[in-house]
């Protein structure tokens, strides 16, 4: 049976991983390819590495933490964070990249999407989208740039577009939730996860194991990830796994 | 040496990077001299069937074929399994090497499309590549076609039906997931295949 997957998530900023809250209030977290290492070890199902200041300060992805990072890893690893180009993709997967994760250069030029599919295959491409609900509205727009400027796009007619455009996976996060612990927004991965075919990766919020198998079995994401959890020792990768198998979520585990 | 064969589609560097770490002599070449030389083959593929076509015109296509009547053992992987049957869905203008009758297919409607994440398998243990990999582990796909079972089929996996996850025949291996993405199994998988 196919099972739910758990991503860890790594925000790195200036080499160092990092969390948040809703997307400001930096912590240092630790050393990237330690923590990919160890999150895969402990059994995350994917790892995802995004540059989260790459967007906004107009520079590279760190391609060197990338290139450290792959070489411990044997599980799916995607990146993102200034990639900007069919070039900056590539240079991405060369350095050992399964996936590439494009969130505000796929709303600047969405047929980067196809470009980048046509190249590399639907699967190595993950559309991020940054949703924010809005006041009195089942409806949830578009940001981009680390959240700083909104795209004015309808986050789930985004999500179509960019499915229709080659993309092979959404990764969602609220921003509402983002950083908070209070649970996924299972109302806006529903609207998203059954809008579209291809897996929608639920982020932004996870606090708990039930936070888990709350936005598995009512906001039927495909995927759920998240950072802060794992990274301060709030809960164990493998105990939230066990939980989940124990909740009825079929899960990789044993890994 | 193993020769990772690239053909242009789709990223080598984890295959590389599973052998590397297995202490394996390994190269990616596109070269079809390179695989008159090599002890075993990889092809590896992600994407759309249609970029198999590219092995036919480079030449590529007769290194492998020379390689598989020499008993090299040959390991396709994703597309590159496909690839091995006779034809598939998704180009039917593109012949596969016909190694195994039959036809890949798309899954069916009642299901998402790709099939992506990590599924369990039902494995024949009588199976060389799959030594000491336990019956009902977890290998990643990601694939929107597959082939079908019958008697080259090595393990099985569900999704919307069963469908071959792998084959196996003589020194003719094909895994429809990717090894190189499957943590331990997956490092198993292909420490069995170099040992061959």
């Amino acid at each position: 049976m196919l099972t739910k997957r758990v991503i860890a998530c790594l925000d790195v900023d200036a080499g160092r991983v990092v969390k948040g809250v809703q997307f400001s209030n930096l912590r240092d977290a630790g050393d990237p390819p330690e923590l990919a290492k160890a999150h895969s070890d402990s059994g995350a199902d994917e790892i995802v590495m995004l540059d989260i200041s790459a967007a906004r300060q107009n520079r590279a992805t760190l391609l060197d933490t990338v290139q450290r990072a792959a070489r411990q890893l044997f599980i799916p690893f995607t990146v993102g964070g200034g990639i900007r180009t069919l070039d900056d993709a590539a240079a991405v997967f060369s350095a050992g990249a399964d996936k590439i994760s494009i969130n505000s250069a796929a709303l600047a030029h969405p047929d980067l999407i196809t470009q980048i599919a046509q190249r590399f295959g639907s699967q190595a491409v993950v559309v991020a989208i940054d949703a924010k609900r809005c006041v009195n509205a089942p409806v949830w727009l578009a940001f981009t740039h680390g959240g700083r400027t909104v795209a004015r796009r309808d986050a789930v007619a985004w999500a179509r577009e960019a499915e229709a455009r080659g993309a092979g996976e959404i990764l969602l996060t609220s921003m509402d939730r983002d950083g908070t612990g209070a649970g996924f927004d299972c109302d806006l991965t529903r609207a998203v996860a059954d809008s579209v075919r291809i897996p929608v990766i639920a982020s932004g919020g996870a606090g708990g194991p039930a936070h888990f198998v709350d936005v598995f079995r009512h906001g039927h994401a495909d995927a759920a990830l998240a950072a802060s959890i794992f990274h301060y020792g709030f809960s164990r990768l493998a105990d939230l796994k066990q939980s989940l198998g124990s909740e009825g979520i079929p899960v990789r585990w044993p890994c | 040496m193993i020769a990772i064969v690239d053909y242009g589609a789709g990223n080598l560097v984890s295959v590389k990077k599973a052998f590397d770490h297995l202490r394996q002599d390994c190269v990616i070449t596109s070269d079809p001299a390179q695989l008159s030389s090599a002890a075993k083959i990889v092809l590896p593929g992600v994407g759309h069937f249609a970029s198999t076509a590219s092995l036919a015109r480079t030449g590529l296509q007769d290194a492998i074929q020379h390689a598989i009547a020499r008993a090299v053992p040959f390991l396709g992987i994703c597309v590159g399994m496909q690839w091995m049957f006779s034809r598939s869905a998704e180009s039917p203008e593109t012949p596969g090497l016909g190694l195994f009758p039959g036809e890949c297919q798309r899954f069916p409607a009642t299901v998402k499309s790709p099939h992506v994440g990590w599924n369990s398998l039902q494995i024949d243990s009588s199976s060389r590549l799959f030594q000491n990999v336990p019956s009902s582990s977890y290998v990643y796909f990601t694939h929107s076609f597959h082939a079908p079972i019958s008697e080259v089929t090595v393990a099985c996996c569900d999704y919307g039906g069963s469908f071959a996850a792998a084959v196996e025949r003589d020194h003719l291996f094909g895994v429809q997931f990717h090894p190189e993405k499957s943590g331990e199994t997956g490092l198993q998988l292909l420490s069995n295949f170099c040992a061959l």
